[in-house]
């Protein structure tokens, strides 16, 4: 892997998100309470935190899935008010379609926004060649595994084409071996695809292996604690991420903030 | 089953009973039951006469436009009563006070108001037939997985779309189950419609027969309805297996 060109990362200056004091409420339960939080534009920001501290709470209101409370979203300065063709989502369940093979499963956000078959399919078939996939078109989802049907998931928000992906603990459900390799290729399409990542993730170290940009979350009402950006070894290969002091430090830095609050 | 360290066919019982048929019918111990060879050679002769062909034919036309009613309008409203609380809080009383009534006590009432005729055949079927595809297209949508729906909003679906290519499918293994049903249910309608008017297709030749005492007659039409219903049941449940590829792993 290449090094990325320092001056691309740094020349990000406007938000292709912004979260603006925004509060949610479950019935009884305050899960958000007014959170404010910026998503730099072509880097990948990481939302971590506790379990049930509202990291998908926050990523379905973005994804317009869900209504805030109160306060607002702007996606590319546009206030949000429901789903929308510039973000997808990638579910933490896959969420296939059973019933339909990876084509279509791939293939099926444009299919709901109306693009004509040959053309949905030629796009659906790039970006399943693209997530390493090629030869397992006509399967389906049951007859994949867990990493594999995480592509197809993945390909199909590639697909849309959307500026802001929208990852909901994406690589929970594969294992070790599979999750560093994903982690790997998603460093790959941040610098490849010049979208906007919004990253919920439970674990330190992948956070802070992908992340351009982390923001620490603590326990309902939840709110924003930190924002860490690492500086460093994002220009390093992949291989040696994992041993550069500064990674080993924010690591650190993130498990003394968060210890706190597990138990 | 095996016989003697042979494996024989799947309905090679039935020989047996058929067998225990023919010897009851040959001690000729009640008019009730005739030889079934002599069942047999009638239902031979029977088929291609003109009552038998017409009453095979208003039965069928009666039974496939009550099933057709009952489909089109049980589905629709068994996935409108899963997704939606209102409607299905409405609904559910009066489905299941149906599904369990006892609806042949309706037939006379719709006799008065449909007239002796094929259009009171059809509804009994569609009565008989509808409320079990409702309850299990309820039941399909109901255990629908959530991220499913949520993926389909997320790209822009609208609720037509969600209703069409998630619900419908989401639900298809339970519904054809109910379909199933259903189609049991509806040949019971069918023919207890047609029997109560007795004027009407095999309503008429039962009719018939039993009055005359016409017992071969009698049971070789009852020996095609068994077969008929048990293919029709038959091929639901194999379209049901070739949707359970995905039923598990919903
Ligand atoms: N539909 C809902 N109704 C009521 N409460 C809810 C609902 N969804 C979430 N909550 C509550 O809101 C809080 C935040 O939930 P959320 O799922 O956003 O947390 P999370 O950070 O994604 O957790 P995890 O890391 O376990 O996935 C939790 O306490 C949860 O119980
Ligand atoms: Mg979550």
């Amino acid at each position: 892997m290449q090094p990325i060109k320092p001056e691309t990362r740094q020349a990000v200056t406007d938000s292709a998100v912004s979260v603006r004091n925004v509060s949610k409420v479950y019935g009884d339960v305050q899960a958000l309470k007014d959170l404010t939080l910026e998503f730099p534009r072509g880097e990948l920001t990481s939302l971590l935190g506790p379990s049930g501290c509202g990291k998908t709470t926050l990523l379905k209101i973005i994804a317009g899935l869900l209504p805030a409370t109160s306060g607002e979203i702007e996606v590319n300065g546009q206030k949000v008010t429901g789903p929308g063709p510039d973000r997808s989502f990638v579910f933490q369940d896959f969420a296939l379609l059973p019933w339909a093979s990876v084509l279509r499963n791939v293939a099926f956000g444009l299919e709901l926004r109306g693009v004509a078959k040959s053309e949905r399919e030629a796009i659906a078939e790039k970006y399943i060649r693209e997530v390493g996939l090629a030869g397992f078109e006509k399967k389906f989802p049951h007859q994949l595994s867990g990493g594999m049907r995480q592509r197809v998931g993945l390909a199909r928000a590639l697909s849309v084409n959307a500026q802001v992906l929208l990852l909901d603990e994406p690589f929970s459900a594969v294992d070790e071996q599979t999750r560093r390799k994903f982690q790997e290729d998603l460093l790959q399409l941040v610098k490849n695809e010049k979208k906007t990542f919004i990253f919920v993730t439970h674990s330190i170290e992948e956070a802070v292996y992908v992340s351009d940009q982390i923001a620490i979350l603590l326990p309902r009402p939840s709110r924003v604690s930190e924002i860490i950006r690492p500086s460093s070894f994002r220009d390093k290969s992949v291989d040696n991420i994992r041993r550069d002091p500064e990674y080993l430090d924010i690591v650190d830095r993130i498990w003394a903030s968060l210890r706190s609050y597990v138990e | 089953m095996t016989l003697l360290g042979y494996r024989l066919p799947a309905l090679s019982s039935l020989i047996i009973w058929a067998l225990l048929w023919e010897v009851v019918g040959r001690l000729g111990l009640t008019f009730f039951i005739p030889p079934f060879s002599e069942v047999v050679a009638t239902l031979v002769g029977l088929i291609p006469t003109r009552a038998f062909l017409n009453a095979l034919w208003v039965t069928a036309y009666a039974f496939l436009a009550g099933v057709f009613f009952a489909i089109v309008i049980g589905i629709p409203i068994g996935i409108l009563m899963g997704k939606n609380r209102i409607i299905d809080e409405l609904l559910l009383p009066w489905v299941n006070i149906f599904l369990s009534a006892p609806l042949t006590a309706l037939v006379p009432v719709l006799m008065v108001l449909f007239g002796f005729g094929t259009k009171t055949v059809i509804i009994t079927t569609t009565l008989f037939a509808i409320w079990i595809i409702i309850l299990n297209a309820r039941a399909g949508v109901r255990q629908i997985n959530r991220s499913l729906v949520e993926m389909a909003r997320s790209f822009g679906a609208s609720p037509l779309d969600a209703f069409v290519k998630i619900y419908f499918w989401a639900a298809l293994p339970e519904i054809l189950g109910g379909v199933r049903i259903g189609v049991i249910r509806a040949v019971k309608g069918v023919i207890i419609g047609q029997l109560l008017i007795s004027i009407v297709g095999f309503g008429a030749l039962f009719e018939l027969y039993s009055s005359q005492f016409l017992m071969a007659e009698f049971w070789a039409v009852l020996i095609v309805l068994f077969g008929l219903a048990f293919a029709l049941s038959e091929f639901l449940a194999y379209l049901e297996r070739k949707v359970s590829y995905y039923a598990a792993s919903r």
